[in-house]
């Protein structure tokens, strides 16, 4: 049946059940308003909905019905017995009407004109007493004969209860009504025998029944009450192997979880009522903004908590708005971009694992993103140079930040200060998360995922410090268990602990510090750990202190991602969040708390707070902090050449280490001493290879990757060159692999970066010792200190400089270059990188000028960026000179001219 | 005409206190509390009565009253509060006593503020002083002054 109509049926047998009773009341007291208008409204309506469903038969009597009403309520006729059981009497003929409607579904034949006239006589206010006898002369004399007897008998049936009463009264002023109703008693009783049930009771209305939301609430509440019992039980009973409870026990779980499930289903509305206001939110806007825009709901009947529903109604409002007024654009715009000329919005629900996610997606021009920079820079929520650093996902991320509105204007549609943070708040509230997708020019997509019901959520049991807390589900992404000698390792960055999670770096929180609670391994009062950690803040050897091995809760809070570490996880159970008491609610670090299993009280965690909490940052100011950790952790941007040779790995080697790519036919490569070599621009070039396994082609030609070095030039046989990539590097070192200064992801790809000082010097040792030649001409056993804190460029750097012949001391910050000067320790020149953390190369400088030590001592700087400003400014802080970082040739040039100039000097 | 007031009578550090007797909703023996960190240190935890999640309130925390012996588990009486229930973790619970109006005293002047501020006034017993706590006072617990 279609919704609409057995939406219909329902609501008017509801309806009409009042009016039976309403009506009775009104003839024992006529002059009460209040109940007159409550009458008229139920059948005003009950004919508002006839006509708008299109049931002419039903409108017709409801229509007479409340012209009736309509008099009497304006004062000009009286309620008397007859007008009343006149409308009593439509309204069993509007129930036999409704009855058909419910079993054919449509109206049944025939003419009520008999009774719509009575009721207009009575609405004129004349013939009262005569028209009475009609009631039961008209009645058997209706076309539809059955039907007839059918309605009599509700008339008696409706009647039945007040039987008594009303037949008194209505002896007094018309005998005849009594006769009638009399009459109609045995037919009732025959209709009742007739068997047409369906008259007095409505089956589609009897399927549903009203009840009120607080009921359901109430429900809910003993229904988690219950699944908590039942996991109290089910804890207990599970330490004892042969219980005679475990069958019962069982059999009382599996009915728990089908109550909750079915109690959650009373609860549950389809989304498609929170976009109900949409498509004329969306009209009007067109309307008012001159854009064509089409609204396309997908999954409407998707169901979810009305609790949620609630809640995110107004974001969805707010994002769909969003969409009309910034995301689509004019139809003028559009067909000059050569899309179509009416701009679509497209709402999508659909439920995944225990959540639902609703997207709505645009295809208008995107996410603007100088207007975004524009406006962050103009609130001053970054500035310029911090959002140079940023990816555009990033900036894009802006839109959610707290007074943030993209539209230049403040129109009636949007930009009302209510910006994208409080839709975002609003989400987060209910634990869900809200991520944005954009591309100019082809739109953007808002993707919000939440959780079924706010009653019941899953959590995962973690402990930390000897206390045990809850970490809702919906927010943990994985867990890692890293250990003194596992594939994870906590790191530290600048004492801030962080984890090396595939390419990522993941910032690290301690719950243990987080919370102040004491180590798991001590009995220490938490006040002395606090000291102790004050001393240390958090320090990754503190956090790792106690015990070696830990977990990490990998959570991920909007975009930002990070890992809280705890001592122990145990299971996931299922809890019911409840409210910690109001002297509690400060503390941001909890949502609520709830009833374990074993009858525990547990603190339940929240995500967002902690997310806030550390570090005092938004989840935004996080992401920047984790991109720049990121930068940190790995390099600037390299260009890396891709290759493969003798395995299927790709290997990569900094382009700026190799000279030329050649493809040397392999007739040319001769043999000399058992080693490969070719002729090559007039000299003989040395060929190795990548391991001594490796086979070089006897046919065909072979690809050589050739490594200059002056005079001296090297080839590195390689099978194929796969590709150049400019990409941030983050190398994970390896010191065991000969050849190897790690691996890297590259392009998506597990990538070996190979260690061209390595096979330089193999070249050069084997052959001719060549190096003893290079120490006359360069270094010659200088001593040469290099201070950079990438570990990458000092893995690259210090083979090629030892090559080259220095004797290569590498440090990692000025600190610890410092603190060797501080121990006398001498250097015939330094090279330092610019940027570093804690004291950057420019202040190292400068502080070595002051020295008495290293005064003299050359300094050259090393740096990614080279523009003339910076070696103004490296130059007036002490540096002799300064080389690009990738300028490997530059920099050992420089570098012998520095130290022949000292030597000179000297 | 003297009229009677009703109290539960717990003791905190050898002082007598009275809980005015209507407010009491369970006496409990120890109990397995949980704790809450970074709470204010008068919150000694939460706990579960019968399904309902208590929040226990370290009396002589919130007294400024040096902790109990470690092994001395005490005893708690549980009132209601704003709709919300919370355990008052006491030393020992004694008797309910029917107290006459006429030995009821303001607090003396001279009283400790911390103790005033939730203190209602004096009863004069025979042999002892008993203290009428203000049970919604005890409970207001500023955060300021945790913190």
């Amino acid at each position: 049946m279609d919704d609409l109509l057995s939406e219909f049926l329902t609501e008017t047998a509801e309806s009409l059940a009042v009016l039976d009773v309403e009506l009775i009341r009104l003839e024992q007291t006529p002059d009460d308003p209040d109940l007159l208008s409550s009458i008229f409204r139920l059948v005003h309506t009950i004919k508002g909905t006839c006509g708008f469903l299109g049931l002419p038969r039903l409108e017709a009597v409801a229509h007479a019905s409340e012209n009736v009403l309509g008099k009497i309520r304006d004062g000009a006729i009286a309620v008397t017995p007859v007008a009343i059981s006149t409308i009593l009497e439509s309204l069993d003929q509007i129930k036999w009407i409704l009855a058909e409607l419910e079993a054919n579904e449509t109206e049944p034949d025939g003419d009520d004109s008999a009774l719509i006239e009575r009721l207009n006589a009575i609405a004129e206010g004349n013939a009262v007493e005569e028209q009475a006898p009609v009631t039961a002369a008209a009645g058997p004399a209706e076309p539809a004969a059955p039907a007839v007897a059918d309605e009599e008998a509700v008339v008696a049936l409706a009647v039945e209860e007040t039987d008594e009463a009303d037949a008194a009264e209505v002896e007094d002023e018309a005998p005849v009504a009594v006769q009638a109703a009399a009459a109609a008693d045995a037919p009732q009783r025959q209709a009742r025998a007739d068997g047409h049930p369906e008259v007095k009771e409505s089956a589609v209305a009897n399927q549903t029944i009203r009840v009120s939301v607080d009921l359901l609430e109430n429900l809910m509440t003993l229904v988690s009450e219950l699944v908590l019992t039942r996991n109290q039980l089910l804890q207990m009973v599970r330490n004892q192997t042969d219980s005679e409870f475990n069958v019962p026990l069982q059999r009382l779980s599996h009915v728990t979880s089908e109550l909750q499930e079915n109690v959650m289903k009373t609860r549950m509305q389809p989304i498609g009522n929170a976009w109900a206001k949409l498509p004329r939110i969306v009209r009007d806007l067109a309307v008012e903004l001159g854009k064509k825009i089409e609204l396309e709901m997908i999954g409407a009947d998707t169901e979810l908590d009305r609790q949620v529903l609630e809640l995110i109604k107004d974001p969805l409002t707010h994002m769909v708005r969003n969409s009309a007024d910034h995301g689509l654009e004019t139809p003028d715009v559009r067909l000059a971009a050569g899309k179509r000329e009416t701009g679509t919005i497209v709402l999508r629900a659909f439920h995944e694992g225990g959540h639902i996610i609703i997207e709505i997606s645009d295809d208008g021009r995107g996410l603007d993103l100088a207007r975004i920079r524009q406006k962050v820079i103009a609130n001053g929520l970054a500035t310029e140079a911090e959002l140079d650093a940023m990816t555009d996902q990033q900036i894009q991320q802006f839109i959610f930040k707290p007074g943030f509105s993209t539209a230049q204007a403040v129109t009636s549609v949007s930009g009302r200060g209510v910006g994208m943070d409080v839709v975002r708040t609003n989400i987060e509230k209910i634990g869900g998360t809200i991520e944005l997708q954009s591309v100019p020019g082809r739109g953007s997509r808002f993707t919000i995922k939440i959780p079924l019901t706010l009653a019941i959520v899953s959590a995962l049991i973690v402990e930390a410090g000897g206390e045990k807390f809850a970490m809702p589900q919906l927010s943990v992404v994985e867990l890692v268990r890293v250990s003194a000698n596992s594939e994870h390792r906590i790191e530290t960055l600048n004492s801030a602990p962080v984890l090396r999670l595939r390419n990522r770096i993941l910032p690290l929180i301690s719950l243990r510090d987080l919370l102040r609670l004491k180590s798991a391994n001590d009995d220490e009062p938490p006040a002395e750990v606090a000291k102790g950690d004050a001393a240390a803040p958090g320090n990754g050897t503190a956090l790792l202190h106690g015990s070696s091995e830990h977990f990490i809760v990998v959570t991920k809070v909007g975009t930002y991602d990070f890992g809280i570490v705890v001592d122990r996880v145990f299971d996931t159970e299922e809890i019911v969040v409840k409210p910690v008491a109001p002297i509690l609610r400060h503390i941001s670090m909890f949502s609520g708390n709830t009833i374990l299993g074993d009858g525990s009280v547990i603190m339940i965690l929240d995500p967002n707070g902690i997310a806030s909490a550390t570090g005092e940052i938004t989840p935004e100011a996080a992401a920047e902090t984790t991109a720049r950790v990121r930068e940190r952790g790995s390099d600037d941007t390299v260009a890396m050449l891709v290759f493969k040779a003798g395995d299927d790995t790709p290997k990569a080697v900094p382009l700026a280490l190799i000279a030329r790519l050649e493809e040397i036919p392999a007739d040319k490569i001769e043999w000399s001493s058992g080693r490969p070599m070719v002729q090559y621009r007039g000299k003989l070039m040395p060929i190795v290879t990548i391991s001594d396994d490796y086979r070089i082609r006897t046919e065909g030609t072979q690809a050589v990757l050739v490594f200059s070095d002056e005079d001296h030039t090297m080839g590195l046989a390689v099978d194929v060159i796969v590709d150049i990539v400019e990409d941030r590097m983050n190398i994970e070192l390896s010191a065991e692999r000969p050849g190897y200064v790690g691996s890297a992801v590259i392009a998506g790809k597990a990538t070996d970066v190979i260690d061209a000082g390595y096979f330089l010097a193999k070249a050069f040792e084997d052959w001719f010792t060549a190096a003893h030649r290079l120490d006359e001409a360069r270094g010659r056993g200088r001593h040469l200190l290099l201070v950079d804190d990438s570990p990458f460029f000092r893995n690259m750097l210090t083979p090629l400089l030892s090559a080259a012949g220095y004797t290569v001391t590498s440090v990692e910050s000025a600190k610890e270059a410092l603190a060797l000067c501080e121990q006398g320790a001498m250097f015939d020149v330094i090279v330092s990188d610019i940027e570093m953390p804690g004291m950057n190369g420019l202040e190292f400088a400068e502080v070595v000028r002051e020295t008495p030590q290293w005064r003299e001592t050359p300094i050259v700087a090393l740096s990614s960026h080279t523009n003339q400003r910076d070696i103004e400014r490296a130059k007036t802080v002490g540096f002799n000179d300064y080389v690009a970082k990738t300028d490997r040739e530059g920099l050992l040039l420089t570098l012998s001219e520095t130290v022949t100039a000292m030597r000179g000097a000297a | 005409m003297s009229h009677n007031s009703d109290f539960v009578t717990v003791t905190v550090a050898r002082q007598l206190f009275g809980i005015p007797v209507l407010t009491v909703q369970d006496i409990l023996g120890p109990q397995r509390i949980t704790r809450i960190p970074l709470a204010p240190p008068e919150v000694a935890g939460a706990l579960n009565l019968r399904g309902r999640i208590v929040t226990a309130i370290d009396v002589r925390s919130r007294l400024r009253l040096p902790p109990r012996k470690p092994g001395d588990e005490g005893m708690a009486v549980v009132v209601e509060h704003d709709q919300e229930l919370y355990s008052l973790l006491i030393d020992s619970v004694g008797d309910v006593l029917s107290l006459p109006d006429s030995a009821f005293e303001r607090n003396p002047a001279t009283m400790d503020p911390v103790w005033r501020e939730v203190s209602v006034g004096i009863y004069r017993l025979k042999d002892e002083l008993m203290m009428v706590l203000d049970v919604d006072r005890l409970l207001t617990i500023d955060r300021a002054m945790a913190a």
